[in-house]
């Protein structure tokens, strides 16, 4: 007897559950199994870490915080993901939408009155991660140049290029050599809910709803698969293959630069350090665990927000690394690449008879 | 010529661990293995060869550490691609991943109760240059020969790894079954057990270049270390076309790049320092638009046919 894969006709509705729900279990094993190696007790750091995450309104409000700039590029992602563009510039295109929503908020305050000057920094934000993906868009559908690389290349030349504006001309000389712009005024503040948590949310949420709807429902969101399905089916259909191509990954960059815009107009009011600490990568987790689908997004971003706000509580209770966050985050996705096979695949038991071999 | 000698001499250093990378790479890639966890491996290869050399005094041990940490961590992706079938894109951006996250956190994790657990500020043996006695006045190959060994090994290296792929038997089974995975199967080889190889010699080979860093280039630990180097190895893989003759050329460039940089601060020029940081990354953009715009303009393509794509065996 042997066992062969065999593939499935339609994708498995269980397994599309179960994997991501078993792959999180199998990650908190194996961080279970680190935590113990270096002297900490796992059990207690889970609950310090859910405490910390969920216990408080405070807690709550610091993980909503974290989710919203991962729902932005975890949507982003999964748009260009679907496409099989692999867009890993998602980091770049929030900092660059930060520094182009800084921008308007420092500069244009006297041409915006009112609510517009909000209004023109998030919009700011929106162009700048739409422009900032459009060329690794262009140089992929134009000239057939690795997207994974430009995108890639292009997060390091976007961070250096914020560092250099508020360490530079944008740093505030009152602010007693401190590495950041002056702050905004508070006309470019995005209202907040709750604690430190904004009203990103609920356009966060709003954006996965309307995302869903045009990529599962629409006929532009129907071409869309058929291209990530096999390009040459595309064409044969009819498709326009790269206007598609760089009209879906410019909107994917427009969603992470709307994160940033959020994260320096909602959360700090001004440019400065800590705008890139990590979102966009985590993006890539978020969409995978997600399995691109836009309504599972916002669910999986709060889960991953909650390891690293509940990553930083533990730092502070308990000495360990907050770095652990990130870890027990990276530990998911090998579980769950092992068990996509699963979604796609089933397991058979034949029989090893020979006369079933060819020839 | 004293000026010319010392850039060339720095661009060798800081090429040393880009050219053993991009080797490693090539053979995974050329098994139709693409591998995106080289900044991670390197990560990885880094902070175990400095741990191990800070705490054994041996730099050898350093070394060994290093590349089985490589070899294990390339040995999880060739798992997930190779058996699980997994998205090889995806699975080598988790190995980065989590390679940046663990590096990260065991940085702060194995140094000495004295250093606060942490690993950054401290020093270790290190890997020195040496150069022959009859060499050392003679312009240019001087720069060739005032540096470590590791750097002495990789100019046996880049010939060798030629060889071995164009003119040997094993070489030529290991391009088929990146070029063709069914007709190599046909012909005897076994797919799964050579991609799981070649793999497993890539991340040893990445873990070393890491090793290097930590070792000699810039000695000691810090956080990201490698600073996007693992990404810069995966364009050099494009820029050579998949041959490692012509690694070398590509990891000279950037490794000038990296000199020209060095100098450039040091003579305090007005260009803003982070404009300067930023040249490694628009010339690795340039030097792939380049690579990309000239292949198809020659029609020629370097990329091994099967890669990225897993084998169903059951799916011919």
């Amino acid at each position: 007897m042997r066992f062969v894969f065999e593939k499935r006709k339609a994708t498995s509705i269980s397994a599309l559950i179960l994997v991501p729900l078993i792959s999180f279990a199998v990650s908190l094993c194996l961080t279970a199994l680190l935590l113990t190696i270096f002297g900490a007790d796992p059990l207690k750091t889970y609950s310090a870490m859910a405490i910390g995450a969920f216990g408080s309104l405070h807690g709550f409000a610091e993980t909503l915080v974290k989710a919203i700039p991962l729902m932005m590029t975890g949507l982003g992602v999964a748009i260009a993901f679907q496409l099989k563009f692999w867009n890993i510039g998602a980091e770049g295109q929030l900092t660059l939408g930060g520094v182009a929503a800084a921008g308007v908020a420092l500069f244009l305050e006297q041409y915006l009155p009112g609510p517009f000057l909000l209004v023109g920094a998030l919009l700011g934000g929106l162009l700048a991660g739409a422009l900032w993906a459009g060329i690794p868009a262009i140089l992929k559908t134009s000239l057939n140049v690795d997207e994974t690389l430009v995108t890639l290349m292009m997060n390091y030349i976007a961070i250096l290029f914020s560092e250099y504006l508020y360490y530079g001309p944008w740093r505030d000389p009152k602010g007693y050599g401190f590495p950041g712009s002056r702050m905004f005024s508070s006309n470019a503040w995005l209202p907040r809910i709750v604690g430190r948590a904004h009203i990103g949310i609920l356009i966060a949420l709003f954006v996965a709803l309307v995302l869903w709807f045009i990529l599962r429902r629409t006929r532009w969101g129907f071409e869309l698969q058929i291209i990530g399905a096999s390009q040459q089916a595309a064409r044969y259909q009819g498709v326009a293959v790269e206007r598609n191509i760089v009209l879906a990954i410019t909107l994917s960059g427009a969603l992470c630069g709307l994160a940033g815009a959020f994260e320096v107009t909602g959360i700090s009011h001004r440019l400065q350090q800590g705008l890139s600490i990590g979102y966009g990568y985590t993006a890539i987790i978020v969409a995978w665990m997600s399995q691109l689908n836009p309504l599972v997004i916002p669910f999986v971003a709060v889960a991953l927000a909650a390891l690293s706000v509940g990553g930083d509580q533990v730092q502070m209770i308990m000495g360990l690394p907050a770095a652990m966050g990130t870890v027990m985050q990276g530990l998911i996705l090998f579980p769950m690449l092992a068990g996509s096979l699963f979604t796609e695949y089933r397991l058979l038991a034949v029989k090893d008879n020979k006369s079933n071999l060819p020839g | 010529m004293d000026f010319v000698t010392s850039i060339l001499t720095i661009t060798i250093r800081a090429g040393t661990s880009l050219t053993i990378a991009t080797i490693g790479e090539i053979f995974t890639e050329r098994t139709g293995i693409l591998n995106l966890g080289v900044e991670g491996i390197m990560l990885m290869g880094a902070l175990s060869a400095f741990t191990a050399v800070f705490y054994s005094h041996s730099i050898m041990l350093g070394i060994l550490v290093a590349m089985v940490i490589g070899g294990l961590l390339a040995l999880i992706h060739a798992f997930l691609t190779t058996t699980m079938r997994a998205n090889q894109v995806v699975s080598g951006l988790s190995i980065t991943l989590f390679g940046t996250g663990f590096s990260s956190f065991l940085g702060q994790r194995l140094g000495p109760e004295s250093n606060n657990f942490r690993l950054v500020g401290l020093r270790a043996e290190r890997i020195l240059p040496f150069a022959p006695k009859w060499a050392k006045d003679i312009p240019i190959l001087s720069a060739f020969l005032n540096q470590d060994i590791i750097t002495y090994l990789v100019y046996l290296l880049i010939p060798l790894a030629w060889f071995f792929l164009y003119k040997t038997r094993p070489g030529l089974w290991l391009r088929s079954v990146g070029e063709d995975p069914y007709t190599a199967d046909a012909m005897g080889i076994d797919v799964t057990k050579t991609r799981y190889f070649y793999t497993i010699i890539g991340g040893m080979l990445i873990a070393l270049g890491g090793a290097h860093l930590s070792l000699s280039y810039t000695p000691g630990w810090s956080e990201n270390i490698t600073g996007g180097r693992g990404w810069i190895v995966i364009a050099l893989v494009i820029f050579s076309m998949w041959n490692p003759a012509r690694a070398v050329w590509g990891s000279l460039l950037f490794g000038g790049i990296n000199a020209v940089q060095f100098r450039l601060q040091a003579s305090g020029t007005s260009i803003p320092a982070n404009f300067l940081n930023m040249l490694p990354y628009i010339g690795t953009i340039i030097v792939l638009v380049a690579i990309t715009w000239w292949e198809a303009l020659s029609k020629k393509v370097g990329a091994p046919a099967a890669l990225g794509s897993s084998y169903m065996r059951e799916e011919k």
